[in-house]
């Protein structure tokens, strides 16, 4: 598994990441990590004595029966027995450890999935507007990914490498000092050859992974493109192009593995050598005498030297994983340290009931009235306002970033059940508005009112309740249509979410599908035609019911037919609430009590549509076609 | 998958090299316990010190011998391997080349992107993987044990039990291993895939205060892989445990036997210590090949998925004797009926007879789906018709040489694409040879001079992938000038005005006029303005020719033409396509 550097991101090592992802863990799984260690240091202790074996069998058996010619093998039967017990436990540590770290790996992996996909959903627009989405995908793919290799294989190896080296050279001292030190020096021999060699591979693993990059980048554009190339029968060009990025990515990858396959036999062969050394060395000892150092001993010190080195390159061929590792938890760790959505909101919407006198009292049941439970934090009393649908904006100011405004001194004014509607070219800021109402994001200057309250004073999530939301690109969730249409409200009945399709025409088409309201939708509803996905998202609005409503209308195509079903449905939602419609449709513009006409950022003509036709300015410009200036 | 390995030909010496490097490094290595027992015996036991010396030399020189050796076999599975993986994406790629539209359809971008990339990544890997390991393993395995049995036959036995012992374990494991894992890999795809669609419907989520809901969801799913994961792992946890039970099974047999056959004379006490390193190594290979097999099924997905691109059949050729030009521009269909091969069967185009003479301007105009695009994307062979026969130039383009055909009839897709580089070098698709001057005559043309000699780098500024620092508009009118360097015989304009305003989609189509006057023009809009002013207009209807006849015509007879016309009439319908405009540069944010 030691070559899939090929994958391994950037090469910048994040040792506090990697802490806090071994703090992340512990947190949970702290004392079944204890246990593990335990279990390892069991098993390592039995692998060490079946290793020492081969002395006490030389020494204190073999060599004394056959001088003595005895054949009573009763005292090795007992210490036979004696190992055997002690391998049992070992491997049932071994057993042990090796479960137990598929539990702390696997329970932690699903925690901080867990914690980063609820943090994510906590986050503003602003870092979903800000990021790619490929990015923030690759945090659960990619990421959490290398911590799995991380937790599951790379730590246990390590704390085995650890307690291994400790044991082994104890044990080694305890047999011969002499010979240890020869196996130490050795060992230091090996580690700075492969400090130099990684050194050497790191670079131009870098290499490798920037020419990769281009590949991918090259061939993901081109895949693109195939068809332009096809048409502009540019095919051999291509494969010429192709050709060039690839062979440098052949080059520096042949370096790259080249140079990582150099460490392996290099430490192996080095251990040899210190093998031989110690061989030679330690037989030179047992012979001269004097040095303490029996036959036994030597033979089971060849067997310790070589078990001295195994760890130190287990322990190098996990490095690149924890390279890769850090890089992964800090993106993980980046995405868990961004500050979610503030929400000092206070005025919860609650159900109310509209008593004889004209006061409002909050009740438990539904009972299609709403109130805004305002606590006056000067006073302590609690008002309660009859929500309505009554938006005000007054002078309001909007950047998406603080250099940058793009939305200047907006004021408009909307009365219950009104209808607004907002014309003007891509980038004049329509959507941006209605990103403020419903506080996807905070304005800079001014106030926005919602029933009078401002609406920074609202909790987001009642806010956001009271407020319908039909976007043009309709996202649906996987699961059946009725599902789908339940979302706006999770406790609606089956026929309430019936009667909502019907109320906006798309109960004929649902019933027309296979299973009716039980046909299930993949993904972003693949399965629909993209009129039927919009009819499902007005549908979905109307079964939340809400006293207003913001609507992005899709750009008319020129199939008629559905566009009117589509139309009819909106038509059929926006009726009595008040309304703010991003306009495409002529009929829409036609309809609204109040056409706000936008540019850069300002709106630049308002009023209805006979009012802003006598205008001649740039709504008859629109409306008309741009004839302006023939 | 004989085409999968065909590229792996060109690095035989390569891997034939590695493989006798790692062949070498393992004898090497087998060796060398057995000259560490002819130390202890004859060395040290002897009390020889220029025996210690002496086999302490061959040691030696057999470790740097296994260093030759391993590297050696280093530097040749590297070359074989990642040469290997660049020769097949290339014969990847290469072969992508020759894919007709047809073979695209099938495969899809992002399909074809893995395979060039992660697929091939996993191959390179594997091929790597089995140049070292999977030739080690095995003569390590055999070698250990000719080792162990010369030292020892009597001792046999106890390999040969334990061995079956970890075959039978071994493969128990790796299969319900690997059964596991399928469907953790399954519920991990949904895992992500529903991640996916809270990223992507983010907006949803939040204006319908769904966090709550969403968060549960995810805790489901996520505790479900959690389970499967478990259950997975635990299987593949009992592999160490598994191993050490063999190993120590035949120490301790090692010992007792061992032990008996050295006091009774039968063994030296050196035989003995290599027996146990013989024993260890044995049974680690077994280890290693169960791990090969795990690696071998993993990497056959990916093989698998690579052979489907590389035994792909092209579905359109070249002619055996091509028709070398194209006369001009007069199209012919002659009873046309289409299907896409990856569609369900049913025909998208239905016995379309239309005949237009060169040089003529033609609208069409037709719902979502009645076959606008498809109808034109027979003319220049992007598909093959499925029945009856289309006509260029008088002649069935079945009949032209290929290259020559889409060279005479040029297409603006409606999906279209700029590469990364520059204004120039995207321009010059259509023409490699054109003059800067000719470059700003065909921008001209298609209305791109007005922005393109406002960049300060003019004609060579930079292009970013995918040309997302153009507004569509601009992008439009690029992608036309480029089709128009070709100087076709036929132009096709498949919906490429979509986003540029009126006033200019009016002046690009006067520029026509007179920048290709003979090329016969077809103009796919959804825009009555844009094909008003046509020859004639052609009306498509689920898949078949509604009506055809000019403007006023169409508006006096035809009932489909009459209302698109009548919604459009006042206003355009549509206030957003209207008013593009180019100075957009804040679009992305309003996605």
């Amino acid at each position: 598994m030691a070559q899939n550097e090929s994958r391994a991101p950037k090469m910048t090592f994040s040792f506090d990441a990697l802490m806090r992802a071994l703090r992340y863990m512990l947190k949970n799984y702290g004392a079944l990590f204890c246990f593990v260690v335990v279990c390892i240091a069991f098993s390592a202790f039995a692998i060490n004595r079946s290793m020492l074996f081969t002395q006490i069998l030389i020494d204190d058996y073999i060599e004394p029966m056959l001088v003595s010619g005895s054949t009573d093998f009763s005292g090795l039967a007992a210490e036979i027995v004696k190992l055997g017990v002690i391998l049992v436990i070992g491997v049932l540590a071994s057993w042990g450890f090796n479960r137990l770290m598929v539990t702390i790996s696997q329970g932690t992996m699903r925690n901080l999935r867990e914690e980063v996909f609820e943090h994510m959903e906590g986050l503003p627009l602003r870092f979903f507007d800000t990021h790619q989405h490929g990015d923030i995908m690759s945090v659960y793919t990619n990421d959490i990914d290398t911590l799995r290799q991380f937790y599951g294989q790379t730590l246990p190896q390590l704390v085995n490498s650890t307690i291994t080296l400790v044991v082994t050279f104890t044990t080694m001292v305890a047999l011969s000092v002499p010979l240890t030190a020869i196996s130490v020096v050795m060992v230091v021999i090996m580690l700075v050859v492969m400090g130099r060699v990684s050194g050497f591979a790191g670079a131009f693993f870098a290499q490798q992974q920037t020419d990769l990059g281009a590949v991918d980048g090259y061939i993901e554009e081109m895949m693109d493109g195939q068809k332009v190339v096809k048409v502009f029968n540019h095919e051999a060009d291509a494969s010429a192009d192709f050709r060039r990025v690839n062979d440098r990515l052949r080059e520096s990858s042949k370096r790259a593995n080249l140079i990582s396959n150099l460490i392996m036999p290099l430490n192996a062969n080095l251990g040899n050598i210190s093998c031989v050394i110690v061989s030679v060395v330690g037989g030179w000892m047992a012979l001269s005498g004097g040095w303490g150092l029996t036959l036994g001993a030597l033979a089971s010190f060849i067997t310790l030297n070589r078990n001295f080195s195994q760890p130190v390159t287990q322990v190098s061929q996990q490095m690149s994983f924890v390279t890769m590792a850090a890089a992964g938890a800090r993106r993980v760790f980046d995405l868990l340290d961004e500050e979610p959505e503030a929400d000092e909101g206070y005025v919860t919407l609650v159900n109310a009931r509209e008593m004889e006198d004209g006061t409002i009292e909050e009740v438990e049941e539904r009972t299609g009235t709403w109130a805004w439970k305002w606590p006056h934090r000067s006073t302590g009393e609690v008002e309660y306002v009859k929500q309505a649908g009554e938006l005000v904006m007054d002078h309001v100011d909007f950047g998406y970033t603080s250099e940058k405004t793009v939305l200047h001194d907006i004021t408009l004014f909307a009365k219950p059940g009104q209808k607004i509607a907002f014309v003007g070219s891509t980038g004049a800021g329509k959507t941006t508005i209605t990103n403020l109402i419903n506080r996807f994001y905070d304005i800079e200057d001014g106030k926005i009112r919602y029933d009078g309250i401002n609406i920074n004073k609202i909790r987001k999530g009642d806010l956001r309740r009271s407020l319908g939301i039909v976007l043009q690109d309709t996202h649906l969730f996987t699961g059946t249509v009725m599902d789908n249409i339940r979302y706006g409200r999770l406790d609606a009945t089956d026929e309430e979410c019936m009667e909502a399709a019907r109320l906006v025409h798309a109960d004929g088409f649902i019933r027309r599908l296979p299973q009716g309201y039980q046909t299930p939708i993949s993904g972003d509803g693949a399965e629909l035609s993209q009129g039927q996905c919009q009819l499902l998202a007005i549908a979905r609005a109307a079964v939340a019911d809400p006293p207003a409503l913001i609507l992005d209308e899709a750009t008319s195509s020129i199939d008629t037919r559905t566009e009117e079903i589509v139309a009819r449905g909106m038509d059929a939602l926006m009726a009595g609430r008040t309304t703010f419609v991003i306009a495409h449709r002529l009929s829409t513009v036609k309809n609204a009590d109040c056409i706000m006409v936008m540019e850069q950022g300002r709106i630049i003509e308002r009023g209805n549509h006979d009012e802003l036709m006598e205008q001649r300015g740039r709504y008859w410009q629109l409306y008309t076609g741009g004839k302006v200036g023939e | 998958m004989r085409k999968l390995f065909a590229p792996f030909a060109l690095y035989k010496r390569d891997a034939v090299l590695s493989v006798i490097g790692t062949v070498g490094e393992v004898v090497m290595e087998v060796f060398i316990p057995f000259i560490t027992a002819y130390l202890i015996d004859r060395g040290i036991e002897a009390g020889n010190m220029d025996a210690i010396f002496f086999y302490g030399g061959v040691m030696l020189v057999m470790a740097f011998l296994s260093l030759g050796f391993g590297l050696l076999a280093g530097y040749f599975s590297a070359t074989a391997a990642t040469g290997y993986a660049c020769s097949l994406r290339e014969a990847i790629f290469d072969k992508v080349q020759t894919y007709s539209f047809g073979n695209i359809d099938k495969f899809s971008t992002a399909g074809l992107v893995t395979r060039m990339t992660t697929d091939v990544t996993n191959i390179q890997n594997a091929a790597l993987m089995l140049l070292r390991i999977a030739v080690r393993t095995p003569v390590m395995l055999v070698s250990s044990l000719v080792m162990f049995l010369s030292i020892s036959t009597e001792l046999s036995p106890i390999i040969i039990v334990a061995a079956i012992f970890l075959a039978i374990a071994f493969t128990l494991i790796v299969s319900n291993a690997t059964r596991t894992f399928n469907k953790v890999f399954d519920t991990y795809d949904d895992l992500n895939a529903s991640v996916q669609e809270n990223v992507g419907a983010i907006r949803v989520v939040k204006a319908f205060v769904r966090e709550a809901y969403e968060k549960e969801r995810f805790r489901a799913a996520a505790n479900k892989l959690y389970r499967l994961f478990v259950r997975a792992e635990s299987i593949v946890a009992l592999n160490n445990p598994v191993m050490m039970i063999a190993i120590n099974s035949c120490i301790i047999a090692v010992s007792w036997l061992g032990a008996h056959f050295v006091v009774g004379g039968t063994m030296t006490t050196g035989q003995l210590t290599s027996a146990f390193s013989y024993v260890s190594q044995m049974l680690m290979s077994l280890m290693m090949l169960s791990m090969i097999a795990v690696m071998i099924t993993m990497s056959m997905a990916s093989a698998r998925r690579i052979s489907q691109a590389l035994d792909e059949v092209p579905d359109i050729h070249d002619p055996a004797e091509p028709v070398a030009s194209v006369a001009n521009g007069q199209i012919d269909f002659d009873h046309v009926s289409f299907a896409y091969a990856t569609g369900d069967g049913e025909n998208v185009l239905e016995d379309i007879d239309l005949h237009i003479a060169s040089g003529e301007t033609i609208g069409i105009i037709g719902g979502t789906g009645s076959g606008k695009s498809s109808l034109v994307s027979l003319l220049s062979r992007l598909y093959d018709v499925t029945e009856g026969s289309v006509k260029v130039g008088g002649v069935d383009v079945r009949s032209y040489d290929l290259t020559e055909l889409r060279d005479a009839v040029s297409v603006v897709l409606q999906k279209n694409v700029l590469f990364s580089g520059t204004i120039a070098e995207n321009l010059r698709w259509g023409n490699e040879n054109a003059t800067d001057e000719e470059l700003m005559n065909a921008c001209r043309a298609a209305g791109a001079d007005e922005f393109v000699e406002r960049l300060a780098d003019g004609l060579n500024a930079r292009v970013e992938r995918g040309g997302v620092n153009f507004s569509g508009g601009q992008k439009q009118r690029l992608c036309i000038a480029r089709a128009l360097l070709k100087r076709p015989k036929v132009l096709i304009l498949d919906d490429s005005t979509s986003a540029v305003d009126t006033a200019t989609d009016a002046r690009i189509r006067a520029a026509f006029k007179t920048y290709i006057p003979g090329t016969t023009k077809i103009i796919i809009a959804q825009r009555i303005s844009s094909v008003q002013d046509a020859d004639r207009i052609v009306v498509m209807s689920g898949g078949r020719v509604n009506a055809v006849g000019t403007h006023d015509e169409l508006v006096a007879t035809n009932e489909i033409y009459r209302s698109v016309f009548e919604s459009q009439a006042e206003g355009t319908g549509d206030f957003d396509v209207h008013a593009a405009q180019d100075e957009d540069v804040t679009a992305g944010k309003e996605a």
